[in-house]
């Protein structure tokens, strides 16, 4: 049954059971999200699709909210515009971000996500956090320095892999992707070494081994090609 | 009363620095130093990251000669992959070296140098610059500019932008180079040749009637480092062997490996500057003072390897001594115009080799040894770049040698001699043009100290004791 909401003045129309990030996107209507991938479920994790709700106090994320009948729902005022800039920024202070050097370079979401909100420095001082590179594995490395935390990774190997290779340990701040039991990569055993979480990987924290500076693709539009060839069951075999 | 002049800062040149001038009680230079006063950290700060990203990450020691880094950084990485890269991928290296010698040289001459040339080391300090020479040289000024930016458009047509471009890697290069941009750089040699001609013109008119400058600007012994091609000991600017040679035109040193450096180079540590003075060990320090750039590749190599190069560095060894050495540092402006006239030769015939437009330009390998090291000539010397890694790539630990640090004996000897020859008496001040001779000094030597101040933070971590006769008579190791 369709359901007809309001977002920014323009009325819309959606699906029910769809969240409101799905509906604004199929009206036209852009939310910032970096936790957020197509072919994922959607975790609410980053605060980028915060939008504001006609008649409640809270701020909702748009990627977990569903839509209902009569819902009045503004995406960019000037309170969630200061909010997501506040939010990248300490995104940034965080870990050791270092765009110049990067194998993400010009393929990054994260940096990309800095230029549309604005970002043009950080309020915050930088952490600074001593962390560590994993190059164990034969294939691909991982450089804890600029991880955000989405687990992008962390579901699109448990999701569409099926492996649940990753995890998060940790709370907050100082959570830690982990493989397995907290091993090296390297020596996780129910690793398949698809790649499937460097496809996932919105900045540089996983990369194909050898990756030089602004090297690295990470083509994460596969992994919602995958996930919705299997469920439409388009190959006959 | 002893009293000190100080010069800060050094205007013109690539980073900050500071020169102390010592008096005696009469006002006659006693000493003069050259402080760096920069610091970076880079040896440091690489550790703990992989192999891949470091030529893109020490492509970022400099902005005027990243290229030098990333082609030293990708040696390295060759040497810790163990391959031989492509052929296409060496000369496009090459290519890509050479303009940036041509950019690097021109910046140095025609906007850093030649105002004091031109202008005249008397003239108003407000108008001795590029805009100064702009206004009152028009056709050199534009010339000069035209021609660093040649050498840029080498770097960006190969590597997708001037500065910091990460297109060499270990293994070869990351992009060929198009028909298109082969064609457009050829339209653009003519007028590089014409305007490098000019100004080597000039310059040696300019050094006939300055003979003053040519014999106090850092004339003195040292011996001279740097490459030469392995086959017939040619001018060498991107792999070959070292080569040392002393002011009498004796070798020292020859087909000499130059990752085997740090047999024969030392680093010293001096308490005033945070520039190392590296020197050649077997003469100690600071005896075995070597120059390194220009002036030391025209007087190591037998020939330049290319006719035009080769007419001029015959004309040059005859302003030398009796073996041909040249030994002002002042003629390190002329040596600079000289590569550039063999810079566009070796461009042009890059340009006409069929090899030049292969796409087969990247070896791929892996960490098939846990040491490299890369060693090239960059514009103002030679350059090192010493890593270890683990097994898997991990960069465990960092030595650079940038040509700066290298020259940095003859820069503090060459302040000296330009003091002691025109500071005398000194008592109320010192006029504006006898300060910028002593700049002038150490800008002939083109320094980067930006490049040259890549040491970690707790220095010395390796304290070195040399006595009065150049032994180490102790050592002492903190990690």
């Amino acid at each position: 049954m369709a359901r007809t909401l309001t977002i920014n003045d323009q009325e819309i129309s959606a699906a029910e059971g769809q969240t409101l990030l799905e509906a604004a996107r199929d009206a036209g209507i852009y939310i910032p999200t970096l936790c957020h991938l197509d072919g994922l479920t959607d975790v609410g994790a980053c605060r980028l699709c915060l939008v504001e709700i006609v008649g409640s106090n809270k701020l909702m994320p748009a990627c977990t909210t569903r839509v209902q009948e009569g819902m009045v729902v503004y995406t960019d005022t000037p309170r969630l515009r200061a909010y997501r800039r506040q939010i990248v920024e300490l995104l940034f202070a965080e870990r050791n971000h270092v765009c110049a050097v990067c194998v993400a370079n010009g393929n990054c979401e994260l940096q990309n996500m800095g230029i549309v909100v604005g970002m043009d420095h950080v309020r915050y001082d930088y952490l600074f956090p001593k962390l560590g590179v994993d190059l164990s594995h034969e294939r691909f490395g991982m450089d804890h320095n600029r991880c955000i935390l989405c687990t992008r990774c962390v579901r699109a190997c448990d999701q569409i892999e099926g492996a649940h290779t990753l995890d998060v340990l940790g709370r907050g701040a100082h959570s830690m992707i982990v493989h397995d039991m907290n091993v090296p990569w390297g020596e996780a055993t129910t690793c398949t070494s698809c790649g499937k979480c460097v496809m996932a990987c919105p900045t540089g924290a996983l990369f194909k081994q050898g990756s030089t500076v602004a090297e690295m693709v990470h083509n994460a539009e596969k992994l919602a090609f995958l996930r919705a060839a299997r469920e439409r069951r388009v190959w006959n075999v | 009363m002893t009293r000190r002049v100080v010069i800060d800062p050094v205007t013109r040149i690539e980073g900050h620095a500071k020169i102390s001038i010592y008096l005696d009680e009469a006002g006659e230079v006693r000493d003069a130093r050259f402080h760096v006063v920069e610091f970076r950290g880079f040896e440091k700060f690489c550790e703990g990251r992989p192999l891949g990203e470091m030529a893109g990450i020490t492509a970022r020691v400099c902005g005027i000669c990243p290229v030098s880094h990333l082609l030293a950084s990708a040696k390295a990485g060759d040497d810790i992959f163990a391959v031989t890269i492509p052929p296409a991928a060496e000369k496009l290296r090459r290519l890509m070296n050479l303009g940036q010698i041509v950019q690097s040289h021109a910046l140095s001459f025609f906007h850093l140098s030649s105002p004091d040339l031109l202008l005249g080391y008397d003239s108003d300090p407000s108008q001795r610059n590029l805009f100064g020479l702009i206004a009152q040289h028009p056709d050199f000024a534009r010339g000069g500019i035209r021609l660093r930016q040649f050498g840029q458009e080498v770097i960006e047509l190969l590597g997708g932008r001037k500065i910091h471009p990460a297109w060499a890697v270990p293994g070869g290069v990351r992009e060929p180079l198009s028909a298109a941009n082969r064609d457009y750089l050829r339209s653009r040699l003519p007028e590089a040749f014409a305007t490098v001609q000019s100004a080597l013109a000039f310059f040696k008119q300019y050094a006939e009637t300055h003979a003053e400058e040519v014999d106090h600007f850092g004339n003195f012994p040292t011996l001279f480092a740097g490459l030469v091609s392995k086959e017939g000991g040619l001018w060498e600017h991107y792999d070959g062997y070292l080569r040392i040679v002393d002011s009498e035109g004796r070798i020292l040193v020859d087909q000499f490996d130059p990752r085997r450096y740090a047999e024969i180079i030392g680093e010293a540590v001096e308490p005033w500057s945070y520039l190392k003075s590296p020197y050649y060990k077997p003469l100690g320090y600071p005896d075995g003072a070597y120059r390194v750039g220009p002036l030391a590749r025209l007087n190591i190599c037998s020939s330049m390897g290319t006719p035009l190069a080769d007419a001029e560095l015959a004309e040059f060894r005859r302003r030398g001594n009796a073996q041909g050495i040249v030994t002002s540092s002042f003629m390190y402006h002329y040596a600079r115009l000289i590569e550039i006239l063999a810079a566009l030769e070796r461009i042009q015939m890059l340009l006409e080799d069929a090899d030049i437009l292969s796409p087969r330009v990247r070896a791929s390998g892996g960490i098939n040894k846990l040491h490299g090291v890369g060693v090239s000539e960059a514009p103002r010397g030679t350059l090192f770049h010493d890593y270890e890694v683990d097994e898997r790539g991990m960069i465990r630990r960092v030595n650079l040698i940038i040509a700066t640090g290298q020259n940095n004996i003859a820069m503090n000897r060459t302040v000296k001699q330009i003091a002691q020859h025109w500071i005398h008496g000194a008592t109320n001040g010192i006029p504006e043009g006898l300060l910028n001779r002593v700049e002038a000094g150490i800008r002939a030597f083109d320094p980067c100290l930006s490049c040259s101040t890549h040491a970690i933070g707790q220095m010395p971590m390796v304290v070195t004791l040399i006595d009065s006769q150049g032994r180490v008579i102790a050592e002492a190791r903190r990690d």
